[in-house]
């Protein structure tokens, strides 16, 4: 069964997700325009952008553990999940930015005295550097064990990024805290293995 | 069924402005303004007239009530269930006629108005909605308010059978509320029984909720099952589950920042993906006939 399903995956081209991960936005987008997207449209895109990146981000962190533990191999599009996981972050920081807060001097007040807000820029800021080197071009100028060390900033990117969930909701939600559940479980297994 | 006022008007109705200049607001805007010379020009009465409504989509789909669910569709999706009739207020404290008080046996001695206000939400976006209702003093004096009495506390119906949203603890059930006694005798805090001239909507907080417009919208109850009065200040849901982000007042006010968030501007609802910030009103627009109230007291540290 796992090997059937390892065998078809091999035949997906990492550029269908691509196609489908850029599509996405397109289609939040269009939504939001065209009164798909409620009431509240900025709101709405911001949140299902948000999502939509913790989701990936998490997606991307379960590759190593699907692969241990399950034999499934999702190792071919780990670096295309964690790509899109970045562009999402930034377009959910875009329409944070422009659409949402828009007032300049509010968003660097934000940053600063908004704990969760501040971990939000921390955790996109953590994942600055390995959107820019998921080429092979870094990977051979790092050497293997650099690139790798410097990707271990996905760990505490993710952590951030389910905090920054977490933090920003109202009263007792259980949603966020899900995540969070997933994200540390995720992370817990990293640890078991490495030490 | 008792004297049940009906509205021949439609949504279609609602809508030209200068119908909503409310003659009360207006009055109670200049009584103000007498006390309170030199404050300025007269927000109330003045940007009465920029109140364009929000249209009956924003108002029954973009909903907080968290017995339904913390999605804003949550309410509209599910609050269809709820059964509010028959309905009664249990109104107890410190009043001359305690007791069970019917829905329908209050609304036969109200005489329902409409009323269009801002209503501004603690999470910083605004819409402007149309009520139809009665002032709460009006049901207040049918009570008989003791001497000794200072505040008002409020309750909702708690039935977790037709809540799903209550399964989760996100707040200590009920949800409760409360104002001073002079904020519930102010002639703006309005009884709601309707909006856009039709009955409440379940998720609007049918079939009675409370309308405070120069305060965050989470103290404007929804779908009341008791009103006590009380000589000492009620505990309220936001402010138990936590004090630091939610006070007892909660006046509109943009100069003091909810701890996670400005204050200071906001999102007004129906306007699409690139509409502009507005600019948050101090008492949301309210200020003229209010803000007597809260004179020499510390707005920072009585939020």
């Amino acid at each position: 069964m796992i090997d059937r399903l390892n065998q078809g995956l091999r035949k997906v081209p990492i550029w269908l997700l691509y196609l489908l991960g850029d599509l996405y936005p397109g289609w939040l987008l269009y939504l939001g325009l065209t009164g798909g997207l409620g009431p509240d449209p900025v709101k709405a895109l911001e949140h299902a952008l948000g999502e939509a990146a913790l989701q990936l981000l998490i997606l991307g962190l379960a590759v190593t553990p699907l692969r241990r533990f399950l034999g499934l191999n999702l190792l071919k599009f780990r670096r295309s999940v964690g790509v899109l996981a970045f562009t999402y972050v930034a377009l959910h920081l875009l329409v944070w930015l422009l659409l949402d807060v828009q007032i300049l001097s509010q968003v660097f007040n934000d940053i600063i005295k908004r704990p969760y807000i501040t971990i939000g820029m921390v955790g996109f800021a953590l994942m600055l550097p390995l959107a820019l080197t998921s080429n092979n071009l870094s990977l051979r100028r790092l050497g293997a064990a650099r690139w790798r060390r410097l990707h271990l900033l996905t760990y505490p990117a993710v952590l951030l990024a389910a905090l920054h969930f977490v933090m920003l909701v109202k009263g007792f939600q259980i949603e966020p805290l899900i995540y969070l559940s997933v994200v540390l479980f995720l992370l817990l297994c990293r640890i078991r293995v490495v030490g | 069924m008792a004297r049940r006022w009906t509205n021949t008007l439609t949504a279609a109705d609602v809508t030209p402005k200068a119908a909503f200049l409310n003659r009360r607001q207006i009055m109670a805007g200049l009584g103000g303004m007498a006390g309170l010379a030199g404050m300025g020009a007269l927000p109330g009465a003045a940007q009465a007239d920029e109140l364009e409504p929000n249209s009956w989509e924003d108002v029954t789909t973009y909903c907080n009530y968290y017995e339904f669910g913390t999605g804003k569709g949550d309410p509209a999706e599910y609050a269809g269930q709820l059964t509010t009739s028959p309905w009664s207020v249990k109104i107890d404290g410190m009043v001359e006629r305690p007791g069970d008080y019917d829905f329908q046996q209050i609304l036969g001695e109200m005489t329902l108005e409409e009323r269009i206000y801002r209503f501004r939400c603690v999470e910083a976006w605004s819409m402007v909605v149309p009520w139809t209702g009665f002032e709460l003093a009006d049901l207040l004096a049918l009570a008989g308010v003791q001497a000794e009495a200072k505040y008002v506390a409020f309750e909702t119906l708690y039935r977790p059978s037709e809540m799903p949203g209550t399964a989760y603890r996100v707040l200590d059930w009920p949800y409760r509320e409360g104002l001073r006694l002079d904020e519930a005798m102010h002639p703006l805090t309005l009884m709601a029984t309707g909006i856009f001239g039709k009955d409440l909507p379940n998720q609007n907080g049918a079939p009675l909720r409370l309308v405070v417009p120069w305060k965050y919208g989470f103290k404007s109850i929804k779908s009341i099952v008791r009103i006590t009065l009380t000589d000492e200040e009620p505990p309220t849901s936001w402010n138990m589950a936590n004090a630091r982000e939610y006070g007892f007042y909660s006046n509109v006010n943009p100069e003091v920042s909810h701890p996670r968030w400005s204050q200071a501007t906001e999102r007004r609802i129906g306007s699409g993906l690139f509409a502009s910030r507005q600019e948050t009103l101090m008492f949301n627009g309210y200020e003229a006939e209010v803000a007597s109230m809260y004179e020499g007291m510390d707005l920072a540290q009585n939020f």
